[in-house]
């Protein structure tokens, strides 16, 4: 007999012990594969790293617009190349589903995110239409939108000029974007001249904190004071404004491995306990204080790795089930970093709850053991 | 029966001090899930009934139809009049219609936890009635705002969860300078905003109307009268909805959105501490063996075993509901947090431990104890006298 099966046959002994707290493991690890992923998708701005980029917008708050007239001073600093706007456009499909979508100057927003893949037939049209449109793919396909079709939005901010906040656009254009957007860009028209924030992209090797230092500096005390800030921190202000998802993620894992803890160091502790002759025979075999350390930890080990893998992989499936369920509104993957987390969990948890147990086994004096005292 | 029952239950309980850990682990374990599961549903709570306690159902809100919320809403100073002088607004003492044209519009400043995220602010134009209207707006520091200059009022939310709106200081907004001169309360959703002279708000922001009228209803038919005049008037597009019913809308998204994360959290957790139940009470009913078994011996019978086992298996669990309701409510009660309402800006909230709660937590560790009981119950009583017997 192997060491690994020694350890894999004693983990069996009392199969209905094991696989119980093999299920509550397997429960905490999918819980905690679920609840990061969330996290990951609540703090996904800060992955979208484009230090290339600044966004200009109100100091006061992005929801008061800026003039238009500012664009050729943002273009006129050294360092910025291109400037685009955008002008929050508060759309609403059909009943009330409320979009992503803005108001912007085609040509300015293609320079400025080269990454948004799409014909250059498409952009031209755009450029070209007035009423133009363009959304992206997964949203296309969620409502069912074909290029060339007239779609009909409501806003509920602008009304036109006849009063009326039924608004029809023609889509032109669909994107694939590198990351995953839901925007839905609609031609700037009417919208007074203003927007709610500028995106500058800047000059390779550009002083980013430089720029906005000096753009701030020349609005200051005008009644459009700016706030400039890397792509970055202004969508992590976005998310943030939600509520701090993280602390509520951080109480529940507390809890449910704090739990954990008791339930499988309980378990490790019994079945430490009921063996103490059989180790006492083994060390009398020969076997060394640490190898019988060893087994025990192993057995800890053995446990929280086959639970928490298992709770990991069940994590993987159900959250692309919810990404399909939810017609990928809501993305939720278990990336690397979750995994990584998670074996890091594994690790410490079978050292918690296997140490104290392990040490007890290897202190264990063969006459007192074998005498039952 | 039931004396045999309650003589094994009374056996069993005392011997807990003798195997504790196992049992710890039940109540460990469910004290877990209830905890988790009220503190989530507290923060609806708290958001709901912040949301419910805002807004009179003897007052309405008049916004610009299809607006949905006051920051979408705008329009001008003549809509504005003529609004006023519908009927089914209640007069004040002064014989003027009693309601309050109000002007919103949104500041930035930064959670106290934060050093440079900002997050929005409702800032609230009002005129004066605006204060006969929520008469339980009260000046719990400094003084009310000077109409004709930039001072302002603050809600105690705001004071409580954002950095630079504290009496005395300076908030600056689009050039302006605004100074804060005094502390409000209300205990709901104003607590979040900061308060102004509205004509003062108007020419520093280049706005000329409002965005919302808020009016005190004349009577129980008040608000038919003023709706169904304001939909007849061709000069207005307007939507008329009783206050109360304007911000209780809002609490729906929220409610679902935690609610679903609540129900998932919980079902899992639950799940794990059925199996952990089992396990301990597996491992409680195989310590006993040997004593069941004598008592089956000495003539007691199947069934007050399983009761009795049930019933130690659901004293744990009570327990463990109720340390969890009790860690949940010593550890979140009033706990402010703050989130996105539908104006697009912070509204702060108490997490609330209502007793409704604390029932449904313990129902849900009752209901898990009596699945982790039960098969071990079974088994305890389903064991043959003479092997448990001859078992070391």
């Amino acid at each position: 007999m192997t060491k690994t099966s020694f350890v894999v046959a004693n983990l069996f002994r009392k199969r209905t012990r094991t696989i119980l707290t093999l299920l509550s493991v397997i429960m905490a690890f999918l819980l905690f594969g679920l609840l990061q992923s969330v996290n990951t998708v609540f703090n996904a701005g800060a992955d979208f790293v484009g230090a290339t980029r600044l966004m200009v917008q109100a100091r006061v708050s992005f929801t008061s617009p800026l003039p238009i007239s500012m664009v050729p001073k943002l273009e006129s600093m050294p360092g910025v190349t291109r400037v685009a706007y955008q002008q929050w456009f508060g759309g609403v499909w059909q009943e009330n589903t409320p979009l992503i979508m803005f108001s912007t100057d085609p040509g300015r927003y293609h320079d400025v995110y080269p990454e948004y893949v799409m014909a250059d037939a498409q952009w031209q049209t755009f450029a070209r239409t007035r009423t133009g449109m363009i959304a992206g793919k997964q949203l296309a396909e969620q409502y069912g939108w074909k290029i060339g079709q007239k779609i009909p939005i409501a806003s509920n901010i602008y009304p036109q000029k006849n009063g009326s906040k039924a608004w029809a656009f023609d889509l032109v254009g669909i994107f694939d974007g590198k990351d995953e957007d839901y925007f839905d860009e609609a031609n700037q028209f009417g919208v007074k001249g203003r927007a709610n924030f500028f995106v500058l992209k800047l000059a390779d090797g550009a002083n980013a904190e430089a720029i906005s230092h000096s753009i701030d500096a020349m609005f200051e005390n005008s009644p459009d004071e700016t706030k400039t800030q890397t792509e970055k921190d202004f969508n992590i202000s976005f998310v943030k404004q939600v509520g701090d998802i993280g602390l509520i993620v951080r109480w529940i894992l507390f809890a449910v491995f704090f739990t954990l803890l008791l339930v499988v160091g309980n378990t490790m502790a019994q079945s430490v306990r009921e063996r103490i002759p059989e180790l006492a025979v083994l060390k009398t075999l020969g076997f060394t204080d640490g190898s019988v350390l060893g087994f025990v930890l192993a057995e800890a080990f053995a446990l929280c790795l086959f639970g928490g893998l298992i709770g990991l992989v069940l994590a993987s499936i159900s959250s692309a089930l919810v990404s399909k369920g939810t017609g990928g509104q809501f993305q939720l993957t278990l990336d690397g970093s979750v995994w990584l987390i998670g074996i890091v969990a594994i690790v410490l948890m079978s050292l918690a709850v296997g140490l104290l147990p392990a040490l007890r086994a290897r202190r264990l004096r063969i006459v007192d053991a074998l005498a039952g005292r | 029966m039931l004396r045999q029952a309650l003589a094994i239950t009374g056996i069993g309980i005392r011997s807990i001090p003798e195997r504790w850990a196992p049992s710890l682990v039940i109540v460990i374990g469910l004290a877990g899930v209830v905890a988790v599961f009220t503190a989530l549903l507290a923060m609806a709570a708290g958001f709901e009934s912040t949301l419910r306690a805002t807004g009179r159902s003897d007052a309405a809100l008049i916004l610009r139809g299809g607006s949905d919320a006051e920051l979408n809403s705008a329009f001008d100073r003549e809509s504005t009049d003529l609004i006023r002088e519908e009927p089914g607004i209640l007069k004040g003492s002064d014989g003027k219609p009693l309601a309050s044209a109000e002007l919103m519009v949104i500041a930035e400043l930064v959670r106290k936890d934060d050093v440079k995220n900002g997050a929005n602010i409702t800032v609230r134009g009002v005129e004066p009635p605006a204060f006969a209207l929520r008469p339980h707006l009260k000046m719990v520091a400094g003084r009310n705002f000077t109409p004709g200059l930039r001072e302002m009022i603050v809600g105690r939310g705001v004071l409580q969860q954002f950095q630079g709106a504290n009496l005395g200081q300076v908030v600056r907004m689009r050039g302006s300078e605004w100074t804060v001169v005094g502390a409000f309360e209300s205990h709901d959703a104003h607590d979040s905003e900061l308060w102004c002279d509205v004509e003062v708000a108007r020419t520093t922001f280049g706005r000329r109307g409002s965005s919302s009228v808020l009016a005190a209803l004349d009577g129980p038919e008040g608000f038919a009268r003023l709706k169904s005049a304001v939909a007849a008037d061709p000069r207005l597009t307007m939507d008329v909805m009783r206050e109360q019913d304007y911000f209780s809308g809002q609490t729906k998204q929220f409610r679902k959105t935690i609610g679903f994360l609540a129900g998932v959290v919980t079902i899992i957790m639950a799940l794990g501490a059925v199996f952990a139940a089992l396990n301990s009470m597996y491992a409680a009913v195989a310590a006993r063996g040997k004593e069941i078994a004598t008592l089956r011996a000495i003539g007691f019978g199947g069934l007050p075993v399983v009761v009795s086992v049930m019933i130690e298996a659901l004293l744990l669990a009570l327990a463990g509901g109720l340390l969890g309701a009790l860690i949940a409510y010593a550890l979140f009660n009033n706990f402010a947090v703050s989130t996105l309402g539908q104006n697009f800006t912070q509204v702060v909230f108490d997490f609330k431990v209502t007793p409704e709660l604390v029932i449904r937590g313990l129902v849900i560790a009752v209901v898990i104890g009596m699945v982790g009981g039960l098969l071990p119950a079974l088994r305890a009583a389903r064991l043959p006298i003479t092997v448990s017997l001859r078992e070391q």
